[in-house]
């Protein structure tokens, strides 16, 4: 029972080609990809192996059939988009329409800070380097979630469970977390409605676009609970958790707590020791609700029959993870699991009683802040143009440009990494993880890597015929306390690969 | 555990609570938060794109995910 678990997070990036609203996104993306791709890897560049991928596998037992499947859910086709694996074990491709980075696999939620602030670095990086190729294009990308028009593109975290856990109760312990949790993940959002045009300002970006509690898609009918079962591991041992319904987060504080607490609660109801049933009536209405009220007083009602509002209902999963980190590990609690516990607790006393005050850790209280603040010096209303472009701008990933980052260096925000940190974590992958051997290999024996995914790396070997699958199956093992030295220690992807099979 | 019987506060009282303080006090540390306010604003103006209007407006997403 702690934050401790193999998870990481995934973004996709809003993007614009400056001066050129009608250009193609694809193709953008793609040159933002591969400049990034062809000025950081050496030598050939590895592909995505795709083989063990499952995107239609459902959660609740069974496989949606390719032929009535959007076409939007056939990740696992090689489109010949630009994808490429980093050293630091993260992957970098073009999703559809938007330059995407997912963290490699970490195990604690500051870990997951520190290698998502990589990827906004990585991005940003990516975005320079495409301009200065000969007819680049300046090209402006935002870690937020929507254009504010109707079209959302999403933040998703990924958790590894055990496989045991019945989907049932995750269903029923999640959703009222997922609802209530957006008081302190939420990015914050000007206007109302998934094309905005409602005048004011809520919590969170993405809850206008959800549709139901539960289902496989992530491009329509989003649902609170996705049932995406793929868990690049062993399928007897683990599912893997997928989460559409957080926001992109820019706020250190905010991704620690999102998956901080979201790994406590998981642990919760893999151990059964969620005892109290908080389900929600209408969970749909209900995450819209909650966000659309900064005064955090909406009441929600409970099916059995309390009415709480988000921040309460909050308390209730806290005080059930206190008691639990308590009973099962008492004094023996990790440093991690128990500032998760604390921050969480700070920061819900607060929201209960001065959601402005959390303007220094949330990104919704941040921008939210800013944009009072500008409405008070210029006399602005909610449906001026000027406070929609200080949300967007808030998210872009330029440093000149970056509102939040402006926030960050006048001392206004706190940090949980550090500047020196998020730069080596664009290069180097995480310790303790399979993502040390995936990146250590991609650094080292690049010129023989011909593919790499989250479950495999694939060598090309000279003077063999056939490539050379290694599999990554546990997340747990290529570690650096694993392979570290065997690695030192083989100068040749031959070497290695002789005696990792011998 | 200190806060498993704990009711929900009422946010008016616990504000009324925080904000008793010497009236001067309070004025001058206004006057140097609105200053303060003010430049950052100030310096946030001097970033923020200057055809607000046109560049929403330009900001068009489709598909993804």
């Amino acid at each position: 029972m702690s934050v401790r678990r193999v998870m990481g997070v995934e973004v996709e990036y809003g993007i614009s080609v400056q001066g050129q609203p009608q250009a193609n996104p694809m193709v953008a993306s793609s040159q933002v990809v591969n400049a990034y791709a062809s000025a950081t890897l050496r030598a050939r560049r590895a592909r995505w192996d795709f083989e063990e991928e499952s995107p239609l596998r459902d959660a609740r037992g069974y496989d949606v059939s390719r032929q009535v499947a959007d076409p939007s859910q056939l990740t696992d086709e090689d489109l010949g988009l630009a994808n490429v694996i980093l050293t630091n074990g993260a992957r970098l491709y073009v999703d559809h329409a938007h330059p995407e980075y997912s963290t490699p696999e970490v195990v604690t939620p500051r870990d997951v800070v520190l290698w998502d602030k990589a990827g906004e670095q990585v991005m940003h990086d990516a975005a320079v380097r495409a301009a200065q190729l000969p007819g680049g294009q300046q090209i402006a990308l935002y870690k937020n979630n929507t254009d504010g028009k109707g079209a959302s593109y999403g933040a998703h975290e990924n958790y590894l469970m055990r496989r045991s856990t019945p989907f049932a109760d995750i269903v029923r312990h999640l959703t009222p977390f997922f609802v209530s949790r957006q008081v302190v993940t939420g990015s914050g959002r000007v206007g109302i409605g998934q094309d905005g045009r409602g005048v004011g300002f809520q919590v969170s970006q993405r809850s206008d676009f959800f549709e139901v509690e539960v289902g496989l898609e992530t491009t329509l009918k989003r649902p609170i609970i996705n049932t995406r079962d793929e868990p690049h591991a062993d399928p007897e041992k683990y599912r893997r958790l997928h989460v559409i319904v957080g926001d992109a987060n820019l706020a250190e504080v905010s991704t620690y707590l999102k998956v901080g607490t979201t790994a406590l609660v998981l642990a919760m109801v893999e151990d059964g020791a969620v005892s109290r049933d908080l389900a929600v009536e209408s969970p749909v209405a209900a995450l819209r609700e909650v966000s659309h009220d900064p005064t955090l007083r909406t009441l929600l009602t409970l099916r059995d029959g309390r009415r709480l509002t988000a921040v309460q209902l909050q308390m209730e999963y806290l005080e059930l993870a206190r008691k639990h980190v308590e009973d099962r590990l008492g004094a023996d609690a990790d440093a991690q699991t128990l500032d998760v516990l604390a921050r969480w607790e700070s920061v819900l006393d607060r929201l209960e009683r001065d959601p402005l005050s959390l303007a220094g850790e949330l990104d919704w209280v941040a921008k939210l802040k800013l944009l009072e603040q500008y409405r008070s010096r210029d006399g602005l209303e909610w449906d001026d143009a000027k406070l929609a472009l200080i949300d967007l701008q808030y998210s872009d990933v330029r440093p000149e440009k970056s509102l939040h980052q402006r926030l960050v260096r006048a001392g206004r925000m706190e940090r949980l990494v550090t500047d020196a940190e998020v730069e080596a974590a664009m290069h180097e992958p995480p310790p303790d993880t399979r993502a040390y051997f995936r990146g250590r290999c991609l650094e080292k024996y690049a010129e023989h890597v011909a593919a790499a995914s989250w479950d495999s790396v694939i060598f090309d070997l000279p003077g063999r015929e056939s490539l050379q699958r290694i599999p990554t199956v546990d997340p747990l093992r290529g570690t650096r306390r694993h392979v570290g030295e065997l690695l030192d220690r083989c100068e040749t992807a031959e070497a290695l690969f002789t005696a990792l099979t011998q | 555990m200190a806060q498993e019987q704990k009711q929900p506060r009422k946010s008016t009282e616990s504000e009324e609570a925080t904000e008793v303080a010497p009236e001067s006090d309070v004025a001058e540390r206004k006057e140097a938060l609105d200053d303060d306010v003010d430049s950052l604003l100030d310096e946030i103006d001097d970033v923020l794109e200057t055809n607000a209007e046109d560049f929403v407006k330009s900001f068009i997403q489709k598909g993804g995910e």
